[in-house]
C-alpha cells in the first residue's frame, strides 16, 4: 500500500458515494453538489494514475495533469450552467422539482422581486 | 545553531497546533455564535501566526520568507473581515442571508 | 508504516467523512459550505500527490468560484426546502441505490489495484521536447504546446456555457446587467476589505499567470484569481456588472479564442501542421496565446458566477 493507491482507493468510494447522492437526493442542488463529487472522485482516480507515471525528475506524468486541469475548469462551467437553469426553473414556478407529477403552479414570479 | 533554530521550529508550531485544537475545541463547545467566532479567530490568528512564525527560520530568504508571512496578514484579513460580517448577521438575528 | 503513509490514510479518512457528511446533512445550506470544506481538503490531497498547479486550481475553482456559486444558488432556494424534502425516494429506491454505488465502487476498487506496474507514461516524451517551447513547467508546455487543442476547446467551452447562462435571462432583461446578491453598505467592512484586498490579489494573480511558464501556477489560476477580486468589488456594492450587451465585453470574451485560433491555424502556413509553432518562435506565440485568453477568463469566470441577467442598465 502507498499513498497514490490509497488515494485511488479513496477515489472509488467518492464516485460511490457521489452516485449514491445523486440518485437518493431529492433536491436538484443536493444533485449538483453530488455529480461534482462524482467529478472530483473521476479526477483523484486520474490524478492516481498520473502520480503514477512520475519519472525523469517529474512529480507526475504532466499530460494527465493538463486534462486534469482543463477538466476542473469544465466542470466549473457545467456546474454553473446547471445551477442557472435551476434559478431559472426556480423563477418560473417558484418551486424546484425533479417529480413529473407535481406539476408547478402556473403563478409566474417577477425575478425582480426576490 | 541550525540544531537550535529546529527545536525552534517545533517548539512553535507546536503552540500553533495547541491553539488551533482549542479553538476547534471552542467552536464546538460554546454555546453561541459569538462565542464560537471568539474562538475561531483566536485559533486563526495566533495559531497561524505561530506556525507561520515557527516555519520562518526554514525558508529561503528573502522571497519564500516574505510570501508566508503574507500568507498569515492575509489570513488575518479575511478572517477579521468574516468574523466581522457574520457576527453582525449573528446579531440581527438571521441565519444565512435570505 | 512510514509517517508520510499516516498522514496520507488521515487525509483520505477525513475527506471520505467529509463527502458523507456532505450527503447525508439534512439542510442544503450546510451541505454547499461541506462541499467547500470537502473541496479545500482535496486541494491538500493534490499537493500530497506531488501536482500543485492542480492543487491550485482545485482551490481556487472547485472550493472558490464553484463555493461562491452554490451558496448563491442555496440563499435563493432556501424557501423550498421543505417541499423537496416530502419527496425523498422509498426504502427500496434507496437501497437499489446503495447497492449500485457500492458495485460501481468496488468494481473501480478493482481496476485500481490491478493498474499496470510499471505505470506507462508520457513523461519522458514531455521532457525531450521541453527545450523547444521555451517553457520551463511541463504541465503548462502540454496545456499550451501538445495538446494545445484541447486548451483551446475549453476555452470555447467555458464560453458556450457563458452562452447558456445568459440565454437562460428572461426577455424583458435580455442585453441587461447580471446581479449579485449584494451587501450594499459602502461604509461597511466587506466595503473596506473590497477596497483593500483587489491592489494586492491583482498582482497576485498576475504574478500566478507570469510564473506559470516555469513554476506551478498559470492562466486559470490566476484568471480565477482576478475574477475573484472583481466578483468582491461587485459584492460589495462598489461597482456593477456592465450590460451584456456592451460591445467590448463581447469582443473580449471571443477576442482569446480568436487569437488562439488564428495562430493555430498559421501553423499550417509557418510551421507545416495546425497548431504547431514555427521552430524558435514557440515562447513568444505562447505568451500571446495566453495574454489574449486571460481577459476572456476572468471575464467568463466571473460572468459565470453572476449568471443570468436579472434587470435593465439604468437608461
Amino acid at each position: 500500500m502507498n499513498g497514490p493507491m490509497l488515494f485511488g482507493l479513496c477515489a472509488a468510494a467518492l464516485i460511490g458515494f457521489g452516485l449514491y447522492s445523486l440518485i437518493v437526493n431529492p433536491q436538484p442542488l443536493r444533485k449538483i453538489i453530488g455529480f461534482n463529487i462524482i467529478g472530483s472522485g473521476v479526477f483523484l482516480l486520474f490524478g492516481t494514475i498520473a502520480r503514477r507515471g512520475a519519472a525523469v525528475g517529474m512529480g507526475g506524468d504532466p499530460v494527465p495533469q493538463a486534462l486534469l486541469i482543463t477538466g476542473i475548469v469544465v466542470a466549473f462551467s457545467a456546474t454553473a450552467l446547471a445551477v442557472s437553469l435551476l434559478l431559472r426553473l426556480f423563477d418560473e414556478g417558484g418551486v424546484v422539482t425533479l417529480d413529473n407529477e407535481a406539476a408547478p403552479t402556473e403563478t409566474t414570479t417577477d425575478p425582480s422581486d426576490t | 545553531m541550525k540544531i537550535a533554530w529546529d527545536i525552534f521550529t517545533i517548539v512553535a508550531v507546536m503552540a500553533g497546533s495547541f491553539f488551533f485544537l482549542a479553538g476547534t475545541v471552542g467552536l464546538l463547545r460554546f454555546p453561541d455564535p459569538l462565542t464560537r467566532l471568539h474562538a475561531l479567530t483566536k485559533a486563526d490568528n495566533l495559531g497561524l501566526g505561530l506556525v507561520v512564525l515557527g516555519l520562518l527560520p526554514q525558508t529561503h530568504w528573502p522571497l519564500d520568507t516574505i510570501k508566508l508571512i503574507a500568507i498569515w496578514l492575509f489570513a488575518l484579513l479575511a478572517g477579521a473581515t468574516v468574523g466581522q460580517l457574520m457576527a453582525c448577521t449573528a446579531r440581527r438575528g438571521g441565519g444565512p442571508p435570505k | 508504516m512510514t509517517l508520510a503513509l499516516a498522514v496520507d490514510i488521515g487525509l483520505a479518512m477525513l475527506i471520505l467523512a467529509m463527502a458523507g457528511w456532505t450527503i447525508a446533512v439534512r439542510d442544503t445550506f450546510a451541505s454547499v459550505i461541506g462541499f467547500v470544506t470537502y473541496g479545500l481538503l482535496l486541494t491538500l490531497v493534490w499537493v500530497r500527490l506531488a501536482m500543485p498547479d492542480v492543487a491550485l486550481t482545485e482551490a481556487a475553482m472547485g472550493g472558490g468560484l464553484t463555493g461562491a456559486l452554490l451558496i448563491g444558488g442555496a440563499a435563493r432556494l432556501r424557501r423550498t426546502e421543505a417541499a423537496v424534502r416530502t419527496e425523498r425516494p422509498g426504502m427500496l429506491t434507496r437501497t437499489l441505490a446503495a447497492v449500485l454505488s457500492a458495485t460501481v465502487t468496488a468494481a473501480l476498487a478493482i481496476c485500481v489495484l490491478n493498474l499496470p506496474d510499471p505505470a506507462p507514461t508520457l513523461a519522458p516524451d514531455a521532457a525531450a521536447k521541453l527545450g523547444s517551447t521555451g517553457v520551463g513547467n511541463p504541465v503548462t508546455a502540454v496545456l499550451l504546446a501538445y495538446r494545445s487543442m484541447d486548451t483551446l476547446l475549453e476555452a470555447i467551452v467555458v464560453l458556450l456555457a457563458l452562452f447558456g447562462v445568459w440565454s437562460l435571462a428572461h426577455d424583458r432583461f435580455w442585453g441587461g446587467c447580471p446581479q449579485l446578491r449584494t451587501h450594499a453598505d459602502s461604509e461597511g467592512i466587506l466595503a473596506y476589505f473590497a477596497r483593500i484586498l483587489p491592489p494586492i490579489g491583482i498582482i497576485v494573480g498576475v504574478y500566478i499567470f507570469w510564473i506559470g511558464a516555469d513554476f506551478p501556477g498559470g492562466k486559470f489560476q490566476g484568471a480565477t484569481i482576478l475574477a475573484a477580486m472583481w466578483l468582491l468589488v461587485i459584492g460589495a456594492g462598489l461597482a456593477y456588472f456592465p450590460p451584456i450587451s456592451q460591445a467590448w465585453l463581447r469582443i473580449l470574451l471571443v477576442a482569446g479564442p480568436l487569437v488562439f485560433m488564428v495562430i493555430g491555424f498559421a501553423g499550417i502556413v509557418t510551421a507545416g501542421a495546425v497548431f504547431a509553432y514555427p521552430i524558435g518562435f514557440a515562447k513568444p506565440l505562447i505568451l500571446a496565446i495566453e495574454i489574449a485568453l486571460m481577459p476572456t477568463l476572468v471575464l467568463a469566470l466571473a460572468l459565470l458566477v453572476a449568471g443570468a441577467p436579472q434587470r435593465m442598465p439604468p437608461q
